[in-house]
């Protein structure tokens, strides 16, 4: 199936039109010896049969909606209202293009006015921009964004050595050119202390996450004085947040951030094997003309009626071409557009509700796995919904015994990004895990303690 | 279009309602320590029917291709097929962690080995990643590249990213973010790469050039393999940008041409929609010596068995030999340029297009594309200036200037084309033209479509000159009229806020 309306006589017509002969003078700049090259590609399938392919392909695989999961680490398995997947699917959302013309575009451009109005109150912020690609990119547009407002004389970034591990690799790919050093996750034991400690006069930005990789909350306090350490060097202090534990926890706002941003995944985008993702970005106002990516501002029109359109534009590439604030273009509306009808729909009082259903199956797991002999707590401080257990076996076993005995996704194993943690598991618990599911996790453990 | 005023979602707020049900907490509940707790979040209370009937009410002041045709150059706005949605959907494939050990996720990972090896052989290059996010981010990712394989081979001094002036925007920007200058490389007077301006430039500093091929004026560089040559021969690599690959698909591989590393651009070519400003999904592909460079993790193939049957030829073998897909960091990788694995959703529907389309079908959307654009540039180049008249490929630019109608600007042009209930073309852009209108239709408008717009466009020709106000007032059947774009820079209002 081609999805061409040209019939055999419409094309003749217009190549009589055009005033060639044949659909190859129209190519006639293209080299005669490269033309129309072999294309090895398997024959074409109807949609009947293309669906079946992938119908079967897909189901080759476990799901989450079939299997109980403790997985997270960055990406997590929520529940979402059907009213998000009914506004998405509107044609005219998904079918349009980045707002050039705010006249025939004011549906996405008020979506993403109100979003950037949620992500705002989301973390305490003065403003959003309308979405990167995910966590981790936003993560290094806020790098970009730290040595820009140091003017380009500060080169260094300290981060977190709890920072989510694949965060970390994209800013050092994003920075190779650059001439930025990135230090801090050499020692995964550091403390926010000796965080502090890495911080001088030539330090850009200093970022933490919290809840951190390995699911903890650092003390409020610790993490003020992070930031008042980092703005006496005249850094700014970077918080990556997982906005689900913001319906419950207090906004980086409150303790110093200068820019906030994560993964807005769990805003009403689903797992998706990691993408596409949506990453959410906000800051302080005095540095807004800094920020990357699409802005969308309010103004009025012609007859003095509200109206959105996209602002700010001379930050932008397609304007400052080479002195641009970043590269980006396409950013992720569709997801922002989903998190702000996610958002709303739960609106004040259910987001609330959804951090705490986490938060209390959560640290019911955690006592229950607790309990089981051999099985301990890595961490004795505040957690949210995610916390490591270090296990009497090696992780990869546990996991596999989960999977094959119980039909349970286990958790994400510790070792593959901490060397020396191979017996630790992480689990996430969220909404969507049943009591009889964290029961059913408690036991399975407990059997492949005690087996061999 | 609706003409609707529609508040914001927070002005329809009203304390104590809720638009989503929860389940009951079903364990004992823990302590939350209230020096963890935030006091307020502000967001809106609003009921489920709210919600719904806001957002719809915004999709109705919204123009999507599903409503007509979008003629905005550059950006490939074609028609996306509705079975890319479903295959979207499958919760097979929506509800898989990306942490999900390999052998649960097979499927997955069989589809993304797939999709690389369709771009590899659409395209004629040895290597694909499928990470990049975008067509912006895989410009990124190309030039970290040919950063990382000059380092190596020692070229330390080159520094400098050769750009013709028809370049998209986001070139500059993206060779700024990996490090490198820009210098800009003039078009000649046919709208190609200006060859005694390349070789003025050439020298052992350029990293090498990047060629938007068929350029934004919608020509294909009639000496792309002369310019591939002297960029080669300067020690330098070939970038191509591929957005504008729809051109050329079955036509040509831009590998046969020269080009060392190109990006796709998945929401354009391979019809997966744009989502008003993305997802879209930018891979890369790039020649045998680039792809130990490539972003990771991509997917490699295992062929489990294999060695046990070699030199034993028996007639269940196949049955025997099992395939495995994993993931796999390249040897030299410049790195991850993403969380996770890329935008596995927006692969799903590229590879229900390409799988749909095959070869031949490939060859006839170029094809299409290319008659659609060369017929509209044939029945409107009489009444707008063409500044390149040659035959063009899948989009043309005009001058939105018009004889006996000097106020009259590519902007007014474009606005009064909404009241035709088409959506304008780029315009102002590319800068090389002044008030360039950029035209691209793509093979998925019919001639019917291309004509009602060609009309258009002449009627409006018209009108400028018998009712110049008529288009500067434009567009008159819109939820709002033009805006205030100066005013909402000068005084920024980002957010909403509550009255106080």
């Amino acid at each position: 199936m081609v999805y061409v309306p040209n019939t055999d006589k419409d094309r003749a017509k217009m190549l009589a039109v055009i005033g060639v002969e044949s659909v190859d003078d129209l190519f006639y700049d293209v080299p005669k010896e490269l033309r129309y090259p072999q294309i090895e590609l398997p024959e074409p399938v109807s949609e009947m049969e293309v669906l079946r392919e992938l119908q079967e392909m897909s189901e080759s695989n476990v799901d989450l909606l079939h299997t109980p999961s403790f997985l997270g680490a960055g990406a997590y398995y929520h529940f979402i209202p059907s009213v998000v997947d009914t506004i998405i699917s509107r044609s005219e959302f998904y079918t349009a293009y980045t707002p050039y013309q705010p006249e025939v575009s004011q549906g996405t451009l008020q979506a993403a006015f109100e979003y950037q109005t949620m992500i705002c109150m989301l973390t305490g912020m003065d403003v959003a921009n309308a979405s990167h690609y995910d966590g981790g990119t936003a993560t290094a547009e806020a790098v970009i964004m730290a040595v820009a407002v140091g003017k380009g004389k500060r080169r260094r970034i300290v981060v977190s050595p709890r920072l989510h591990p694949e965060y970390v690799q994209v800013v050092r790919t994003y920075v190779q050119g650059m001439d930025i050093q990135v230090v801090g996750d050499e020692n995964p034991h550091a403390s926010l202390e000796d965080i502090a400690g890495l911080i001088d006069s030539n330090t850009a930005g200093v970022i933490v996450q919290v809840p951190d990789f390995f699911g903890t909350i650092e003390d409020y306090g610790a993490l003020q004085a992070l930031a008042d350490k980092a703005h006496q060097a005249g850094a700014l202090f970077i918080v990556v947040a997982y906005p689900i534990s913001l319906g419950l926890l207090k906004p980086p706002a409150e303790y110093g951030a200068d820019i906030v941003l994560g993964e807005g995944q769990s805003l009403g985008s689903p797992l998706s094997f990691g993408g596409p993702y949506l990453g959410f970005f906000a800051c302080k106002e005095e540095y807004v003309r800094r920020m990357a990516g699409r802005l969308v501002g309010q103004t009025v029109d012609t007859q003095g009626r509200r109206g959105f359109v996209l602002t700010l534009s001379t930050r932008e590439q397609h304007i400052r071409r080479e002195k641009a604030t970043s590269n980006i273009c396409t950013n992720q509306g569709l997801n922002a557009l989903a998190a702000a009808v996610y958002m709303s729909a739960l609106g004040k009082q259910g987001l609330r509700k959804v951090a705490e259903l986490c938060y209390h199956k959560a640290h019911y797991a955690a006592r229950r796995i607790a309990e089981i002999p051999g099985y301990r707590l890595l961490s004795d401080k505040p957690f949210f919904n995610e916390f490591v257990v270090r296990c009497p076996k090696p992780a990869t076993e546990i996991n596999r015994y989960l999977y094959e005995e119980w039909g349970i996704v286990g958790g994400f194993e510790v070792g593959k990004v901490c060397p020396g943690l191979e017996d630790s598991l992480m689990f996430a618990v969220t909404e969507m895990n049943t009591r009889d599911e964290i029961d059913a996790l408690v036991e399975a453990l407990r059997e492949v303690a005690s087996n061999g | 279009m609706a003409k609707i005023v529609e508040p914001l979602i927070f002005e329809l707020s009203s304390p104590g309602r809720v638009g989503a049900t929860l389940p009951e907490l079903d364990v004992p509940p823990a302590d939350i320590p209230a020096e963890l707790c935030r006091e307020d979040l502000p967001l809106p209370e609003v009921s489920e029917v709210d919600v719904v009937r806001h957002f719809v009410r915004l999709s109705r002041m919204n123009y999507g291709v599903d409503l007509g045709i979008y003629p905005l150059g550059s950006c490939t706005m074609k028609y996306n097929p509705k079975v890319n949605e479903v295959a979207a959907r499958l919760p097979g494939f929506v509800y898989t962690h990306p942490y999900q050990p390999e052998d649960q996720v097979q499927g997955n990972l069989q589809l993304m080995w797939e999709l690389q090896e369709m771009l590899k052989a659409i395209s004629g290059f040895a290597g694909v990643s499928l990470q990049p996010a975008a067509g912006a981010h895989g410009e990124l990712t190309g030039i970290l590249i040919m950063r990382a394989y000059l380092h190596d081979q020692g070229e330390t001094q080159r520094d400098t990213i050769l750009i013709p002036d028809s370049a998209h925007g986001t070139n500059p920007a993206s060779t700024a973010m990996a490090g490198f200058r820009v210098v800009e490389i003039k078009s000649d007077e046919r709208g190609n790469v200006d060859l005694e301006h390349l070789k003025a430039n050439l020298n052992d500093r350029v990293v090498g050039l990047m060629l938007t091929n068929p350029n934004t004026l919608g020509l294909f560089d009639e000496h792309v393999c002369e310019v591939s040559r002297l960029v080669h021969e300067a020690g330098g690599l070939m970038y191509g940008d591929g957005a504008n690959m729809n051109a050329m698909l079955g036509i040509v591989k831009p590998a046969d041409l020269g080009i060392d590393v190109m990006h796709f651009n998945l929401h354009k070519t391979f019809s997966t929609p744009h989502g008003g400003g993305g997802p879209g999904s930018g891979p890369v592909g790039v020649v045998e010596k680039l792809v130990p460079y490539l972003p990771g993790p991509i997917v490699d193939i295992q062929v489990v068995g294999e060695e046990e049957h070699a030199g034993h030829a028996h007639d269940d073998e196949e049955e025997m030999v099992e395939v495995f897909f994993r993931l796999v960091m390249p040897a030299k990788s410049i790195g991850r340029v993403k969380t996770f694995y890329g935008q596995f959703g927006v692969m799903i529907k590229a590879y229900t297009y390409i799988r749909m389309l095959g070869a031949e079908g490939m060859r006839r959307v170029a094809e299409n594309a290319v008659i659609n654009a060369n017929y509209l540039m044939a029945k409107v180049k009489k009444v707008y200036p063409l500044p390149y008249d040659r035959l063009c490929k899948h989009e043309f630019v005009v001058e939105g200037k018009l004889k006996d109608a000097p106020d009259i600007h590519a902007l007014d042009i474009s606005k009064r084309l909404i009241d035709y209930g088409v959506h304008p073309p780029t315009n102002y852009f590319p800068l090389i033209v002044p008030e360039a209108l950029m035209i691209e239709p793509t093979e998925t408008e019919s001639l019917e479509s291309l004509d009602y717009f060609a009309d258009a466009l002449l009627r409006i020709a018209e009108e400028a000159k018998t009712n110049p106000e008529l288009l500067h007032e434009a567009p008159h059947n819109t939820p709002v009229s033009r805006l205030d774009e100066v005013g909402a820079a000068r005084n920024p209002i980002l957010r909403w806020k509550p009255a106080e």
